[in-house]
């Protein structure tokens, strides 16, 4: 085999015979048995969000939801039927707004920060980010609560929104950090030179460069917000967001309407994502056909 | 930042050495006393969060690779509609989906229950509220955090590369021992750590899905915090635990360096 069809072969253009000596059942297993496996990954990972939706519509009239008993819509009638739910649902969606809203601010700042000053923010970032994984939520809901001990802050609402800010910061800062990858400082020196405040440059160049990237980590930070239950229940209190709610409700028996405002949830998410990804590959197909032309 | 992180963690520190109790108010008086007691009662609990923890994280690795494997090299144009099918569940709270799975693995529930009524199974078969409940929630729970940096390691390899080897004669068994399994070992450290850390700290999947006798450290740190209002006892468990997951990512990050850690 000579040097140019090797190059050739290499930048992946070229069919032609390869060598297959003891290839040909790993070949088989890499076609057949490789996708049906991932299908059932995929199966396994479904698996619990179905017993999810099925057991909303079962007609269960014990306090245990397991044994299946008909098939019913009345949960689904009446998804806000416990009040004691509602109210933590409630609950978990204002502090998951307000906790998402600053820690996209905080984070937002954190991350153009240390791209400015690239060599030192980025390590400090990394360094904290590390420790975050390191310290594990256990450990951070502990340390939290003592702090609110020590500072005598009364456990409740404003805790709870305080400790999600502070679980959610490092994800927004590298969520925004990846989208500043390849900004380039000169366009903000270009607008400041043409006579634009810092606060116009902000708003009219910067912020709509890296708005995708912000409205991400955005969603992302509100993701982890409302799922959140160890370092929630540590510093929540008397207070019941939701997934606090239906950990205590495991020891009476969850009702359906769990189930069917789980569904609800589920829903709302795999659509907004849906439509994510269909608007992104349109909008990649639309700039791959006005570049050809 | 610092004082988001460094603070609570100073304070932490500082109540780990305290004594008295909750209604008499607690003093700082370098009690070390908490520590080994701390070790020397919940030493069981330390070990069952290792080894459930563990056993979730090779079992999240065995279960994942090959999927990822498959999206990288060969979903096509497809890769990200299954990268986003694989993340879609993590859309449901992770308390509801822990019930979920207690509901499925249930003695009497839609698995187990009909196979036991048709005498498939003993009566006394049980999966719930044992350690293999406990471990499979676990890979379950954490299975994105291997899946995605595995998925990004094998998608990172240059298609040349495994060309070239195939050129030079080598079979596909090869070529996927000596090329693609090496380059993506980062993707699997990087898995490995962002699994293992918080299956091996997490107390809800032993607590809905573990029986007696699973108790692992976590769910101590939170009764003695929540429950038995032992405020420098807890903080002791919990700062032992820390120390020894830093001291594990220290190691980690000697062996393989912090890029790695940190996947880019």
């Amino acid at each position: 085999m000579n040097d140019t069809a090797l190059r050739a072969a290499t930048k992946g253009g070229v069919a032609r015979p390869r060598a297959r000596t003891s290839g040909s059942w790993w070949h088989r297993l890499e076609r057949l048995l490789l996708p049906a496996y991932t299908h059932l990954v995929l199966l396994w990972l479904f698996a619990p969000i179905a017993v999810m939706t099925i057991y909303g519509f079962n007609d269960t009239h014990g306090r245990l939801n397991i044994v299946w008993s008909g098939f019913t819509l009345k949960w689904f009638a009446d998804p806000f039927g416990v009040t004691a739910l509602t109210n933590a649902v409630y609950t978990s969606l204002l502090s998951s707004t307000i906790g998402a809203a600053i820690s996209t601010v905080l984070g937002t700042m954190i991350a153009l920060a240390s791209h400015r000053y690239h060599f030192r923010g980025r390590t400090l970032l990394d360094a904290v980010m590390v420790m975050n994984i390191a310290a594990s939520e256990v450990v951070m809901g502990a340390a939290l609560l003592t702090l609110f001990l020590a500072a005598n802050v009364p456990l409740g609402f404003l805790t709870i929104v305080l400790a999600q800010v502070m679980f959610s910061i490092p994800f927004v800062a590298i969520t925004v950090r990846a989208r500043l990858v390849g900004f380039d400082n000169s366009l903000e020196e270009a607008a400041q030179d043409l006579g634009a405040s810092p606060l116009t440059t902000f708003t009219l160049v910067t912020l709509p460069i890296i708005f995708p990237g912000v409205l991400a980590a955005a969603l992302l930070a509100f993701a982890l917000c409302l799922d959140d239950y160890v370092i929630t229940s540590f510093v929540s209190g008397t207070t019941q967001t939701f997934p606090l709610w239906v950990y205590g409700a495991t020891r009476l028996g969850v009702p359906p309407q769990v189930n069917v405002i789980g569904t609800f949830i589920f829903l709302a998410g795999a659509l907004l994502s849906i439509s994510f990804a269909v608007i992104r590959s349109w909008r990649n197909r639309q700039l791959a056909r006005e570049s050809a032309l | 930042m610092f004082l988001f992180f460094l603070l609570p963690i100073l304070t932490l520190g500082i109540m780990s050495l305290q004594s008295g109790d909750f209604f008499n108010g607690f003093a700082f008086t370098w009690n070390f006393g908490n520590y080994s007691r701390g070790i020397s009662v919940y030493s069981e609990q330390y070990l069952h969060a290792i080894e459930y923890g563990g056993a979730a994280t090779i079992v999240a690795l065995v279960v994942a690779y090959p999927a990822a494997y498959w999206i990288a090299f060969h979903a096509g144009p497809r890769k990200s509609s299954y990268l986003l099918a694989i993340l879609l569940p993590f859309f449901v709270s992770f308390v509801i989906r822990t019930l979920s799975w207690g509901t499925l693995l249930a003695d009497e529930g839609p698995l187990f229950g009909p196979l036991k009524s048709a005498h498939l199974l003993p009566l006394d078969f049980r999966v719930l509220a044992t350690p293999v409940a406990v471990t499979g929630g676990l890979a379950y729970t954490f299975f994105p955090f291997m899946l995605l940096p595995v998925y990004a390691s094998l998608e990172k390899i240059d298609r040349g590369l495994v060309e070239a080897a195939q050129d030079l004669f080598a079979n596909r068994f090869e070529v996927l021992r000596r090329v693609i399994v090496p380059l993506s070992l980062p993707g699997v450290f990087a898995g490995v750590l962002l699994t293992g850390i918080p299956a091996v700290a997490d107390y809800v999947n032993q607590d809905l899905l573990g029986g007696v006798g699973t108790t692992m450290v976590g769910r101590v740190i939170e009764r003695q915090f929540i429950v038995s209002l032992n405020y420098p006892q807890a903080a002791a468990l919990a700062f032992v635990f820390m120390l020894g997951l830093l001291a594990t990512l220290l190691l980690y990050q000697r062996i393989f360096g912090t890029e790695q850690i940190m996947g880019d």
